[in-house]
């Protein structure tokens, strides 16, 4: 009794059964997350790989995203050196350039299950709590140390409980949500913390949780993680998850450093401000700020449910002049899936133009990067700094409505819904 | 030895731009544009022995290791925090980088104070005046001592393979 999600997992995971907050445990990740950094990991520990072998050919699991289809000599050699890799040792999770961005093929293609321990070399590995997965990020060198041992040290976590109450009333949505809490907790509020989510999320889909997760990094939190329920089940069923997976939850009586409530009804679109995530203000506030790039899509919200709120309002309007929508779909999959039911279709006829699935303009090593003094409008997860390749533009963060009313005005608007 | 001192929230962007992070990887490759968003002066003149103090939340962002490899390469003797960002604290300590948290050490800073680290015996001294830290759990302690992760599991799977030999 008395133990947290956390405490769960890591117990269980490290042998011990029960742990407590601040212990340090040796655990073997059920899966390890890599993508176009693969390359360098690789390249930290070819030797030993040699020598040693590796560790396991199921755990690893490496998406081609970052910069795909490949920008330059370097980054294609990188890619022909992972997919050498891959054969050599005979990875058995391995998605090719073009698939979609790792944190959405990890979930959708059931390689995350509730209770599983994940960890990954980006720092959005955090995304699978969602489905009730344990799973956070780590650096290169972790990864190539895990791939030689198939284990590595983790410290079991305190833990923040975060209770939602009532639904959402759109267009205010998830990312609004959870722009919402970063902005009142700080870009630190869940520093080293284990956020827990609770309370009436059986009205949040698995799209809103995925959005709502991939952003607890943005708050500092080790992982994030919302209850297993219906909605997680025909998820699950839907991605052909693994069976034999056994929901963990957290105890009642567990033990948190701290609980927060939100009313979900009283959350209206929020915008953050540049430069950091927590620089939240209501849209209706942030007035008069000229746009000049849009940006809709990536691991946070370039699912099919993003793209669709984007669609139903750029319908028969076209993109202010002199600005540019780019659309950034999570995954190959959902790419198809909004061919076919038309999203793409309106998107482009109000003027977007539709990237290959993968990361781009977000980390700005290529594709819709910034000019000095120019301003993007984005559905990321991160508008530091330089963070779309240019230190003298500005990001602001918002949800894919904003983001699509604000393209059609040319700067950022309130979006409705009437 | 050079004191640089830098505010809140100094994230992996402004430790090195997401833009440079699938084309350098090497030490060579890193340090010129260490910092380079954040303060251009620092990848000129930072020498080894410096040491960097900041407020909190230091090194959020990105899982990228190019700033922990960076410092480290560099030098840098100890980066002083109000508080660190869990994957970069993870990271330092996978290179081998040393981190300390002590927000005392942090408020008391004023210009020009000469700053001390001594983290063996968990003891900074910042304008003559000291501050203790504690210090890092043994199982951490090894891993740094080892030179960093990858020495660390080096050893160990070496460790482990004379003993499998060692067993008929």
């Amino acid at each position: 009794m008395k133990e947290t999600f956390a405490q769960k997992v890591l117990g269980a995971k490290s042998g011990l059964g029960r742990v407590e907050p601040g212990q340090i445990v040796t655990v073997r990740p059920d899966h390890l997350l890599m993508h176009d950094n693969a390359a360098p990991i690789v390249s930290k520990v070819n030797a030993d790989l040699d020598k040693y072998g590796l560790n396991s050919r199921e755990a690893p699991v490496i998406v081609l995203d970052h910069v795909i289809p490949a920008a330059s000599e370097k980054t294609a050699t990188s890619h022909k050196k992972i997919r050498e890799f891959v054969r050599k040792f005979g990875v058995k999770n391995f998605f090719d350039t073009g698939e979609g961005i790792c944190h959405e093929i990890l979930v959708a293609r059931g390689l995350a299950v509730p209770g599983s321990l994940i960890v990954g070399s980006d720092s959005h590995t955090c995304t699978y709590g969602a489905v009730g997965a344990f799973a956070t990020g780590i650096d290169r060198t972790e990864a190539a140390a895990i791939l030689l041992t198939g284990k590595t040290w983790l410290k079991v976590p305190q833990s923040l409980k975060i209770v939602l109450k009532g639904k959402l009333r759109p267009p205010a949505s998830a990312k609004d949500l959870v722009l919402t809490i970063i902005g009142a907790i700080g870009a630190d509020g869940a520093n080293y913390l284990s956020v827990e989510f609770h309370g009436d999320i059986a009205s949040l889909s698995m799209e809103e949780r995925l959005t709502v997760a991939n952003m607890g990094v943005e708050m500092g939190a080790k992982n994030a993680v919302f209850p297993v329920d219906k909605e997680t089940e025909r998820y699950l069923a839907d991605a052909r998850a693994p069976k034999g997976w056994k929901a963990v939850r957290a105890d009642e009586d567990a033990e948190y450093l701290k609980t927060i409530e939100y009313d979900l009804a009283k959350i209206v679109p929020v915008i953050a401000k540049p430069h950091s995530v927590d620089n939240v203000a209501p849209a209706s506030e942030v007035k008069d700020v000229k746009i000049d790039e849009f940006l809709l899509g990536t691991c946070t919200n370039g699912r099919l449910g993003d793209l669709r709120v984007a669609a139903k309002i750029l319908k028969g309007k076209k993109v202010a002049e002199g600005a540019r929508l780019i659309v950034l779909p999570a995954s190959r999959q959902v790419m198809l899936e909004a061919s076919k039911d038309g999203t793409i279709a309106t998107l482009v006829e109000a003027g977007a133009m539709v990237l290959p699935p993968g990361c781009g303009p977000c980390l700005g090593a290529h594709q819709g990067v910034l000019a000095p003094g120019e301003k993007c409008l984005s559905t990321a997860n991160r508008n530091f700094k330089g963070r779309m390749g240019c230190a003298e533009a500005e990001i602001y963060l918002a949800s894919p409505a904003t983001v699509a009313a604000s393209a059609i005005a040319g700067r950022i608007v309130e979006p409705s819904f009437s | 030895m050079r004191v640089w001192k830098y505010g809140d929230d100094v994230n992996t962007d402004m430790l090195f731009p997401g833009k440079y992070t699938y084309t350098c990887s090497t030490p060579e490759e890193i340090m010129p544009h260490l910092l380079e968003d954040l303060d251009p002066s620092f990848a000129k003149e930072a020498r080894a022995g410096d040491v960097i103090l900041a407020g909190t939340n230091f090194g959020c962002g990105s899982s990228r290791e190019q700033p922990t490899v960076g410092l480290k390469s560099l030098g840098v003797k100890a980066v002083v925090a109000k508080s660190f960002a869990r994957i970069f604290y993870r990271s330092a300590i996978n290179q081998g980088l040393i981190l300390i948290e002590c927000p005392e050490a942090i408020d008391a800073y004023k210009p020009g104070d000469t700053v001390d680290v001594d983290p063996e015996a968990g003891k900074i001294t910042v304008g003559g005046r000291e501050f203790r830290f504690p210090k890092l759990p043994p199982e951490i302690i090894a891993i740094r001592d080892a030179g960093g992760l990858l020495a660390y599991v080096r050893k160990e799977l070496e460790t482990k393979r004379a003993q499998e030999r060692g067993t008929p």
